[in-house]
């Protein structure tokens, strides 16, 4: 059952994702996103992460994807326009597509990594009040960071968004 | 409970970042480039989650937790650049903002 739920998902996650790279239309590349974002959820829950996928998915699908979608329909923009192939950019794609081959190959074929049983494991992902307990012992400074960082960007956002009077001539 | 191994959450997570990676190369538009770098973001989150749920350990889990608030800020300041940069080049294809070039 559950190697079955994983293969949906990753096969699930894959498409929708080569689906954002490969669309022209950016509002589908959009939606697409958010459908690969939900395949990663379904593969947090199968690794029994479900704070995790729940965050994934009020977060990234909830918001960013959104925000995606506001900008889009904001700018308006085309689509891409394909320039025609040079000679040089096909052996350099030729030669970059045998270096991802040999990659892949080389990961499936020569990898050894150790394959610890999942049983024996405990899944402390799924604990809540773990995270709870990290967040506020060992990573209580990254927490203010954090913090810190997401009051610093939300200044920026501002600055960056508002026409200011007598801003005009920085280019 | 036998599940999927190790090998094969780690072989989706370098799948998923190298169609990122492949986006961020191909696309033209500068809001689908983003959008890669999302997808790259989200495999290395799950790469992270992977290792943590194998070892046993937190440290990985609450990182993806880090990773998502850093995520988020910057997907709020990369679009608020990519409407400035709209509002001063009337373009956000990549091949046509070239003002540093000459």
């Amino acid at each position: 059952m559950a190697q079955l739920l994983f293969n949906l998902f990753a096969v699930f996650t894959l498409v929708t994702a080569a689906g954002v790279v490969l669309n022209k239309n950016v509002v589908n590349a959009a939606m697409c996103l958010l459908l690969t974002l939900v395949g990663v959820a379904g593969l947090f829950v199968a690794l029994n992460a479900y704070l995790l996928a729940f965050i994934l998915l009020l977060v990234y699908a909830g918001a960013v994807v959104a925000l995606f979608l506001f900008i889009i329909m904001l700018l308006d923009t085309k689509g891409d326009q394909r320039p025609g192939l040079k000679h040089l950019s096909l052996i350099a794609r030729a030669i970059a597509l045998a270096l991802v081959a040999g990659g892949v190959v080389s990961f499936f074929v020569r990898s050894r990594l150790p394959e610890p049983s999942l049983g024996a494991t405990p899944a402390l992902g799924a604990e809540l009040k773990l995270y709870a307990y990290q967040l506020f012992t060992t990573y209580l400074l990254p927490v203010q960071v954090i913090g810190f960082l997401l009051l610093i960007a939300m200044l920026g956002v501002i600055v960056l968004s508002k026409k200011f009077d007598g801003l005009e001539d920085i280019k | 409970m036998i599940g999927p191994s190790l090998h094969a959450y780690l072989a989706i997570s370098a799948l998923l970042f190298a169609l990122g990676f492949l986006g961020v190369l191909i696309r033209r538009n500068t809001l689908v480039v983003f959008m890669c770098l999302e997808l790259m973001l989200v495999a290395s989150t799950l790469a992270l989650v992977t290792f943590s749920r194998f070892n046993g350990t937190m440290d990985g889990n609450v990182f993806v937790f880090f990773i998502l608030t850093v995520a988020a800020a910057e997907v709020a300041v990369g679009l608020a650049i990519i409407v400035a940069l709209f509002r001063k080049r009337h373009t956000i294809q990549v091949d046509e903002l070239n003002s540093l070039k000459n």
